[in-house]
């Protein structure tokens, strides 16, 4: 019975990771489980561990990043795997070259892993179709960056114990953000409530009808602060602000900046996250920032850990299984193994 | 066939009070050099309960700490990992102490050779000794216990599974036709 179990398991495992939609909150659970001995390594002298020793990890950026792309590649490392960069604006890119082209370029190089950034949502999924390499949103259009969603429930797993019942406010532009698509898709599947707050043209239409009754809407800052056990702000991307979203940057600072006055009406213990690059003064104040409910330098280190353990888990030939072993256990371990931290 | 127990609660104990005794004969470095190692899971509990029996034989409050061997092993994917992964945790220097290092069951020895692995990379031991509860033979690795407290004849399908009360509820060794597995060993 055992062994029919297992292949089961690897007749639905997953290949690549798109997006956090895809997943259930128990394959979130057994990543996050197990970014968190990842993170212990940091404390060693040796930072650096065979798991990976062979394998080969590239990384496709089309878009600019560098802590997603410096985070990818420690990650990559301190697990030996050997890593390429990729950058469009030096590539054959420049040239007129396709992206399927380019990733199968990279594909008969015999690399394992294609970590991709692009602007196009739904990109990582077409080259995944493509190829047999793993393929790892890093981020793509406005639909997912699913290690950022996995890296901001660790920060708040770590500090909070739990997910399930907290109150969560994502602030600022729901309408382009990756990070808030992951942020909602992981935190309601593992049971928390998300309020999302900003202008409402910056609010897509019918987040309820996709994500459930477990999310709601607002516009006003200080109603959706009230009570709120962890905030995420969002960079406000003034590289897509083309259309006439608000009417000044002032005015958005005015009505949804983050500030220590506003921060009163969160819960007392509540915790601050920002994905980064900050645009201090503007969505967010720098006295919240250095503050002491700050996250925002653990989410980078975390981020390391997380995207370890993703690499980790999807290394084997048919990818991340779709049932962990002892699946009832784990359902549970996130909050477990976590608790046992205390 | 079933599952057969070929050891209880007493025949642990005194399989543990005998290895003790080996290694006090075996080690002539003072108490202070000594650490004990035991890899996760069920070498754990076994190197705290080795480190109490070493305890009535005068080497009192020996270090103990844990491996995971998880991030060493050399067969990444090609099996599931361990549900939840658990924590390495050496809270003393190896360099230049003499490491006992404690599992429940040799069988192909790959496992000690990822522990060596990794112990290797929080220091250099003066010397590494590998005490086990169970040698059931199959191994796949120039790797030999030094310290062994049953010696199991087997066929390579079949499972031994050691069940510790810290764990399982019960102490026993078990030997179980392929395919079959007793009680629950996670």
């Amino acid at each position: 019975m055992a062994v029919s179990a297992g292949r089961a398991e690897r007749k639905n495992a997953m290949k690549d990771l798109l997006g956090l939609e895809s997943l259930s909150a128990e394959q979130i659970g057994y990543i996050l489980d197990v970014a968190r001995p990842m993170k212990n390594l940091f404390t060693r002298s040796i930072k650096k561990v065979p798991a990976l020793r062979g394998r080969t990890v590239a990384l496709l950026f089309f878009e600019p990043s560098t802590r997603t792309r410096s985070s990818f590649e420690l990650a990559a490392k301190r697990l030996s795997a050997d890593t390429l960069s990729f950058t469009a604006s030096t590539s054959s890119v420049t040239k007129g070259e396709s992206l399927l082209d380019t990733a199968k370029t990279y594909e008969a190089m015999k690399v394992d892993f294609l970590v991709m950034r692009h602007a196009a949502s739904g990109a990582p999924e077409l080259v995944a179709s493509a190829v047999k390499a793993h393929v790892i949103n890093a981020g793509d259009g406005s639909h997912e960056h699913p290690t950022q969603g996995l890296l901001d429930i660790f920060t708040i797993l770590e500090k909070k114990r739990k997910i399930e019942g907290l109150k969560v406010v994502i602030l600022g532009d729901i309408l382009h953000s990756r990070v808030a698509r992951s942020n909602l898709w992981g935190l309601t599947k593992l049971g928390a409530h998300v309020t999302v707050c900003g202008p409402s043209t910056l609010i897509p239409a019918g987040l309820t009808d996709v994500f459930g009754p477990r999310v709601t809407v607002s516009t006003d800052l200080e109603e959706a602060l009230d009570g709120a056990d962890v905030i995420n702000v969002l960079r406000l991307q003034r590289e897509r602000q083309q259309g006439d979203y608000f009417p000044t940057l002032r005015e958005y600072t005015e009505l949804f900046g983050l500030t220590t006055d506003r921060l009163r009406q969160a819960k007392p213990d509540c915790l601050v996250l920002h994905p980064g690059p900050m645009n201090r003064g503007l969505e967010i104040s720098s006295e919240v920032a250095d503050g002491p409910r700050s996250q925002i330098l653990d989410q980078v280190t975390n981020g390391i850990a997380v995207r370890m353990a993703v690499l980790h888990l999807f290394a084997g030939p048919e990818g991340l299984p779709a049932t962990v072993p002892d699946g009832k256990q784990t359902a549970k371990a996130v909050q477990t193994t976590f608790k046992a931290l205390s | 066939m079933t599952a057969k127990r070929l050891y209880n609660e007493n025949d642990i104990r005194s399989a543990l009070n005998e290895m003790a005794q080996s290694l006090v004969a075996r080690v002539s470095v003072p108490k202070s050099q000594w650490v004990l190692v035991g890899i996760h899971r069920r070498g754990v509990p076994l190197a705290g309960r080795l480190a109490a029996a070493l305890d009535e034989r005068g080497f009192s409050s020996l270090p103990v700490g844990s491996l995971d061997i998880t991030f060493y092993r050399d067969d990444a994917g090609a099996s599931p990992l361990d549900p939840v992964v658990q924590d390495t945790n050496l809270p003393f220097d190896v360099a230049g102490k003499t490491v006992i290092l404690v599992d429940d069951v040799l069988f192909s020895g790959r496992t000690i050779r990822c522990a060596l692995d990794e112990l290797m990379d929080f220091g250099r031991p003066a010397r590494v000794l590998l005490a086990v509860l169970v040698d059931r033979g199959h191994r796949e690795l120039p790797i030999q216990a030094d310290v062994v407290g049953k010696t199991i004849p087997t066929q390579r399908d079949e499972r031994v599974d050691v069940h510790l009360s810290e764990m399982d509820g019960e102490d026993a060794v078990w030997l179980s036709p392929p395919g079959e597995r007793k009680g629950k060993t996670r």
